[in-house]
């Protein structure tokens, strides 16, 4: 299994089928060879969240991860939260209360947001904190991302 | 060199892949691994993917002992075995965050065999045993005898981790941790304590302040002696002030920390005493409680 390796997987619904070096991270595969800049990079070691993406229904990092091992997995990123030209409920939030300023952050705060309104449909400040703990923002300083993620869990608690 | 990836379907096939190319580094959740190759600190000629062999991810209850699968992650942890396992439940919530939790494995805490790993002082303070495995067959490691220095651990080249074998809480678990934001930390130091009432003794062990992560002996001799002679086991009266400053004491006494940028030596064992006073008294009361205490 010498050189280049082929990686079929699922992005936002759609399959996808490329080769790539086994050690090519995710990230780098999704950016550079499918195409999804939505998917940022800060620090490439784990620490600052913003290539977090979902990989089968959990948040994960995905500088973090190999290629390789996304073979077979369904992957959303950020690129796959609107719906028909609608902003994802928490998107929309972000927009109304200033939950980003450079954006360099959001997609893998949306995806850890997104994450944790699954699991706790009515979390408290506290727990969004928690919550988005592993996600870095040079910009906001917090508040208004909080913000945000309760204004949009009231939200999808009243429409569900 | 290209860097060639086999990813094993079954456990046999990655014992087979271990002993064909002893080189082969594993990876389980990668949250250390991937540090190290987007670095480049490390450039594997192999890396040998273990994410694929469903058996891995389980956990049961194998006699005396849970029985927790290299596989399993610490958020599974802390959603199935809290109870069962207070003390590294605690210490798994406190590791990274939510996606560093989501992925990383106790098994790869383990086989980096960082001082600073989480998993090591409670582990180290209940008694568990490592569970290798290779194509020449099965050896259980006593967790004791399991880190050989700094990031090396006893595994032979052509041994992986099957799981880790832990008995269940009997008494009060704790865990305290120093260190600068939860997400990122690399603990400035960690203390782990587990009293065990059955057996009458006392497991504490810390981590980052010492090559390896270890056991206080001295300070578990005492405690247990003490708690047995004043008959408090039984008794469940309140500790003695000066056995809990003496236990303290006697933790800070079994480290050997350097100086580094997160902390100095002289902070480091002053935070251990500390933590050992503090996580102590904690437990008593749960125990006075008569209940196992499962949050931090
Ligand atoms: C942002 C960030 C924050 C972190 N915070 C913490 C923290 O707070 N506390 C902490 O303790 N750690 C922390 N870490 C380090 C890391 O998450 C832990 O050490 C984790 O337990 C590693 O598990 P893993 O499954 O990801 O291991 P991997 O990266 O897959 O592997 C780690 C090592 O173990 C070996 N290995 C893996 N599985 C096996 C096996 N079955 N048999 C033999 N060897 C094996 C690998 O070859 C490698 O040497 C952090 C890391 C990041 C990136
Ligand atoms: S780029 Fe992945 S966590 Fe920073
Ligand atoms: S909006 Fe700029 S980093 Fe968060």
């Amino acid at each position: 299994m010498t050189g280049k390796v082929t990686v079929t997987l699922k992005v936002n619904g759609r399959t996808f089928s490329a080769d790539c070096e086994p050690r090519k991270t995710l990230a780098d595969f999704l950016r550079q060879d499918l195409g999804f800049t939505g998917v940022h990079l800060g620090c490439e070691h784990g620490v600052c969240g913003a290539c977090t993406i979902s990989v089968d229904g959990s948040t994960a990092r995905s500088c973090c991860m190999l290629a390789v091992q996304a073979e077979g997995t369904e992957v959303t990123t950020v690129e796959g939260l609107a719906s028909d030209g609608n902003l994802h409920p928490l998107q929309e939030a972000f927009w109304k209360h200033h939950g980003l300023q450079c954006g360099f952050c959001t997609p893998g705060m949306l995806a850890a947001a997104s994450e944790l309104l699954e699991d706790n449909p009515d979390p408290t400040a506290d727990e969004i904190r928690e919550g988005i703990s592993g996600n870095l923002c040079r910009c906001t300083g917090y508040q208004f991302i909080v913000d945000s993620v309760q204004d949009a869990a009231q939200h999808l608690r009243s429409t569900t | 060199m290209a860097m060639e990836f086999l990813r094993p379907a079954t456990w046999d096939e990655a014992l087979a892949a271990k002993a064909e190319h002893p080189g082969a580094l594993p990876i389980s959740g990668g949250t250390d691994v991937m540090v190290e190759i987007n670095f480049d600190a490390t450039r594997p000629e192999y890396l040998l993917d273990l994410t694929r062999i469903e058996e891995l991810t389980d956990w049961s209850a194998d006699g005396e002992r849970l029985r927790i699968g290299a596989g399993v992650t610490y958020t599974s942890l802390i959603a199935d075995l809290a109870d069962r396992l207070p003390g590294l439940a605690m210490a798994s919530r406190t590791v990274g965050s939510p996606q560093i939790r989501n992925r990383g494995t106790v098994a790869g805490n383990l086989g980096s065999a960082s001082p600073a790993g989480d998993a090591h002082p409670p582990l180290l303070a209940d008694d568990a045993v490592v569970e290798a495995h290779s194509a020449r067959g099965v050896r259980h490691i006593p967790i004791t005898e399991f880190y050989t220095g700094v990031k090396r651990n006893a595994l032979e080249p052509d041994e992986l981790i099957a799981a880790v074998l832990v008995p269940p809480a009997d008494g009060p678990q704790q865990f305290a941790k120093i260190g600068t934001r939860n997400a990122m930390v690399i603990s400035v130091t960690a203390f782990g304590l587990a009293l065990h009432p059955s057996t009458g003794t006392v497991g504490a062990a810390f981590g980052s302040a010492a090559p390896t992560p270890r056991r206080a002996t001295k300070a578990e001799q005492f405690l247990a002696a003490e708690l047995t002679e004043s008959g408090r086991w039984d008794s469940r009266a309140e500790l003695d002030p000066a056995a809990v400053t003496r236990f303290g004491a006697l933790v800070a006494e079994a480290a050997t920390p350097i100086d580094d940028v997160r902390g100095t030596a002289d902070y480091r064992t002053h935070a251990l005493s500390v933590m050992a006073r503090r996580t102590l008294v904690w437990a008593w009361t749960d125990y006075r409680r008569k209940r196992v205490r499962t949050c931090a």
